[in-house]
């Protein structure tokens, strides 16, 4: 029986050796696949429960991953959450990493980063868990919050940059949310909470700062003033045609300022003057005599048309192309097709006190191991050259008349030259502008520019209504910054 | 010429020790290793829970010593790890499930650990030789039939995961099939032994198959009815398979005719067209094997899968994948928690373990001078070997999957109990086979040193 034996056993060794085929292509072969799998959850749990790097404000967390004793491991916690809301974004188990710096800079907070490669390689050397980068963040805590107080209920958002680097000092968006809510580990909750959120139209997860464009208005006539000094034809003194009504070519309609009223009896204003009581007629015919190119040419030296990242991706602001007379003087003043986001806004105040150098804005300043030890720190970096620093200056000094006399006054701070410019920009039919205000401070020597919107909340017949709104949070945040 | 020459025949029972104190080591070390991962730290009683282990081994080895002192000494050392693996992985599913140790999984397998090696050690004293089992063939299939209808029997049967396999006394569960096993390989054993020569006649030539007799196929349809029997009433694939699997291997061994294999294959075929055709449990374990990931059905398959990919080439070391994400990753599904937590490299080595352990059942079967006990060998080998290719290959897609345990790593008393009876077996079979043809060891103690012959 020997023979039959022997036999048998070739046939248990192919049994086996199947065996080991079977296991060495799934484990071997298809693993990546079957990992990759979006019903994988035990690819979820472990993307999920890696130590997450924490985001921070001035060395204290905004957002950190806290260990729990549930199959999760780990919880995200935002101390603050719907004040950095627009800051952080959300890390859900559910939803995974979204909005904000959680997704922008996913790779560093968990530590898959190719940035990390040196610390990972050291990290498996020490038998260790790769872990997550931690991000300081540029956001000075004080002009966040005045940001996030002084939208309020509104619908709108704010942005503050430090002129000199680029540096996003505050960047709210209202209304906002609170990502805690997202990261709860109670699935049911968050999924209703998703569900609330994506169907409220008031989008609290969308972040208006930077991810929605809007007609600039008035603030518009600044990158206007800009085109016109820069020709060397003109310069803050130069008297521009003010009409209480600007006929437009080739149209039966007219362009006529704020309530009808005149810029001026004489029909005539200097261009510091009409910036002061931002008057629509004097920019829109200065537009007209510049013409489309010039203006698309300043348009695109402040930054507009670039695409920036953040690093969250910013939405592209644009000026249109092809305009007929009528539409390139409509566009002089911000009105029509200009589109843009409130931190390009603010991107063209922090040129102008730049001395005309346009920053890369950005929002991380650190990248710090998880022993806090310093792996990138970004180096502020020149965008472009928007105006020379001699039309930078006259372009200050007209924004302070705005403050100091015009229609920026609300956004005053006692001892404190503060430079503007207010816009009310017209969102067709009868609902309300938007109202603007973008600015910076100290004229002198500038350390925080800014720009702030209220969606709606503009008075069509007023032309103080955008400084009015919108002044006082900007003035709030300023102060927050040049006060800390 | 002069040479010198040991009397004494190799036993190999030191070579045994060392590799019992070395399974007993990587058991201690997969332990270590786990309360790691686990808590950050040894446990605090690692060093009386490493004697315990080792008293445990070693006992069985001077049993060895005693009783079967020819005995394989590969076979002790290769279940002690398998078992003691299974142990620290059932400890791991424990933690994982926050399961307190005297609730746990894993102390029920210590204890049925203990049972199953006193019980192994029972069988190696009480039978001093394997062929007084051939006296008890009809009484074994007697036992193998009334243990595989007991689950069937009111009151004490019990059916779960959609198999009627169980019994239940009080809050005592066995699985009577896993023990028929034996019963079954005996009774095949000592039947075929005597009706090899019969069955071995040859009938008619077809396509140059020598097949046996038409009368002779009597035995093989009574196998075949008995396996679709257990398929049709307890809904049980894998113990139907194994069984009739088992019969085969053994039926071709007894009369060396390959035909056998041929008609049992013929007739597995036609029974798995018609189960197929007839049950649609049957057809869900046939969808899942073809696309375990396919949404709307189960996912304990792709679940598996998961695991196994989640491992990987090196595993994520033991103590941190997450096994429990499988469904009754304690049975069933255990060795994707290996695959998981020691990946692609301790698979194969398992199952290596597992074809060595088969390979020296057979080597006991080929040194072994009578048929019964060259049959008996067979058989119990065979059957780990087929159980592991049915449960294995169900998990990684060679086969659909069908319930059966893992030899040794399975939580589950009857699984353990029985295969350490089978392990008894082939260590009393092997230690036959390896005892020179003078049965009394030459009296050695006598001499003081070595005897010197001259040639």
């Amino acid at each position: 029986m020997n023979a039959p034996i022997r036999k048998l056993g070739m046939l248990i060794a192919f049994l086996f050796t199947t065996l080991l085929v079977s296991t060495t292509i799934i484990q071997g072969f298809q693993a990546k696949s079957i990992n990759a799998r979006p019903d994988n959850r035990r690819t979820l749990l472990s993307t999920y429960s890696a130590d997450r790097g924490a985001i921070l404000v001035n060395s204290t967390p905004i957002a950190v991953s806290e260990e729990t004793d549930n199959q999760y491991q780990r919880i995200r916690r935002y101390p603050e959450g719907p004040t950095y809301a627009a800051v952080t974004g959300y890390f859900s188990f559910l939803f995974g990493a979204g909005g904000g710096l959680e997704r922008a800079e996913n790779p560093l907070l968990n530590g898959r980063s190719d940035r990390l490669f040196y610390r990972r390689l050291s990290d498996v050397f020490a038998g260790q868990r790769p872990s997550g980068a931690n991000i300081e963040t540029t956001i000075v805590p004080a002009a966040q919050r005045a940001a996030v107080q002084g939208l309020g209920t509104n619908r709108g958002a704010a942005i503050a940059l430090d002129p000199r680097t680029g540096a996003i000092l505050a960047m709210a968006t209202s209304p906002t949310y609170d990502p805690n809510v997202l990261a709860s580990h109670d699935m049911a909750a968050v999924e209703e909470a998703w569900k609330q959120l994506n169907a409220d139209t008031s989008k609290p997860m969308l972040n208006r700062a930077l991810a929605e464009t809007y007609p600039p208005g008035s603030t518009f006539k600044l990158v206007t003033a800009a085109a016109a000094l820069s020709t060397g034809d003109y310069d803050m003194e130069s008297e521009l045609d003010a009409p209480r009504v600007l006929d437009l070519p080739q149209t039966s309609v007219d362009l006529p300022n704020f309530g009808g009223r005149e810029c001026d009896p004489s029909g005539k204003q200097t261009m510091i003057e009409a910036l002061r009581i931002s008057c629509n007629t004097a920019f829109a015919s200065l537009g007209l005599d510049l013409g489309e190119d010039v203006l698309r040419n300043q348009a695109a030296r402040f930054g507009i048309g670039d695409a920036l990242r953040v690093p969250m991706t910013v939405a592209r602001s644009s000026f249109p192309d092809e305009l007929d007379p009528p539409s390139l003087a409509q566009s002089a003043i911000g009105q029509r097709d200009v589109r843009m986001t409130p931190l390009q806004v603010a991107m063209v105040s922090a040129a102008i006190a730049n001395r005309g150098i346009v920053m890369q804005p950005f929002l991380v300043r650190t990248v710090l191991g998880n022993d806090l030890s310093v792996i990138e720190e970004t180096q502020p970096q020149q965008l472009s050259e928007a105006v020379t620093p001699d039309v930078a200056s006259q372009l200050s000094l007209m924004m302070q008349r705005v403050v100091e006399s015009g229609t920026g006054q609300p956004a005053q701070i006692p001892g404190v030259a503060v430079a503007g410019k207010t816009g009310t920009a017209e969102v067709g039919g009868d609902a309300r502008g938007h109202a603007w205000f973008t600015g910076f401070a100290p004229a002198g020597d500038p350390q925080v520019a800014v720009a702030v919107i209220i969606e709606n909340q503009g008075d069509n017949q007023s032309v103080s209504g955008g400084g009015r709104v919108a002044g006082p949070i900007a003035k709030a945040i300023m102060e927050a910054v040049l006060g800390s | 010429m002069i040479s010198v020459a040991s009397l004494t025949p190799r036993r190999g029972r030191n070579v045994e020790l060392l590799l019992l104190v070395i399974a007993v080591g990587i058991v201690v070390l997969a332990y270590a290793n786990v309360e790691v991962a686990a808590r950050g730290e040894l446990p605090a009683n690692l060093l009386a829970q490493t004697l315990g282990l080792l008293a445990i081994a070693g006992t069985f080895h001077l049993v060895l010593r005693w009783r079967a002192s020819y005995a394989d000494p590969l076979l002790l050392p290769i279940v002690t790890l398998l078992n003691g693996l299974g142990l620290v992985m059932l400890h791991r599913i424990d933690i994982a499930r926050g399961n307190e140790f005297s609730s746990g999984l894993a102390l029920r397998q210590l204890t049925w650990s203990a049972l199953a090696v006193g019980i192994a050690i029972a069988v190696l004293v009480v039978l001093r030789d394997h062929r007084l089992l051939r006296r008890y063939t009809y009484s074994a299939g007697l036992a193998a039939v009334v243990l595989l209808l007991m689950p069937l029997l009111p009151f004490i049967g019990r059916e779960e995961f959609g198999a009627r396999i169980w019994i239940r006394v009080g809050s005592f569960t066995f699985q009577p099939g896993e023990v028929a096993k034996i019963a079954l390989a005996i009774f095949f054993a000592g039947y075929l032994v005597s009706a090899r020569d019969a069955l071995s006649v040859s009938g008619k030539k077809v396509l140059g198959l020598i097949l046996p007799r038409a009368k002779d196929l009597g035995p093989i349809l009574v196998a075949w009815v008995l396996s679709l029997g257990i398929l049709v009433f307890q809904r049980d694939l894998g113990s139907s398979l194994l069984f009739f699997g088992l019969f085969i291997a053994m039926l071709y061994v007894a009369t060396e005719r390959v035909s056998w294999i041929a008609i049992g294959l013929a007739l597995l075929g036609v029974g798995a067209y018609f189960a197929y055709g007839t049950f649609a449990h049957l057809q869900t374990r046939v969808h899942l094997w073809l696309d375990p990931f396919a949404p709307g059905q189960s996912d304990q398959v792709a679940k598996g899968l998961m695991g196994l990919a989640a491992g990987g080439l090196v595993g994520t070391g033991l103590g941190r994948g997450r096994p429990t994400e499988t469904y009754v990753v304690e049975s069933d599904f255990i060795f994707t928690a290996f695959g998981e937590e020691l990946g692609l490299i301790g698979l194969f080595a398992m199952i290596l373990l597992y074809a060595l352990l088969v390979q020296r059942g057979l080597r006991a079967a080929v040194g072994v001078r009578d048929g019964f006990g060259k049959l008996l060998a067979t058989g119990l080998a065979f059957s780990i070997a087929l159980q592991c290719f049915v449960v294995i290959g169900g998990l990684t897609r060679v086969i659909p999957l069908t319930g059966l345990t893992t030899p040794f790593l399975s939580a589950g008393g009857s699984s353990l109990l029985a295969n350490w009876t089978i392990v008894a077996l082939l260590l009393r079979i092997s230690d036959q086979a390896r005892r020179p043809l003078d049965e009394t060891p030459p009296k050695v103690s006598a001499e003081p040193t070595e005897m010197v012959r001259a040639s």
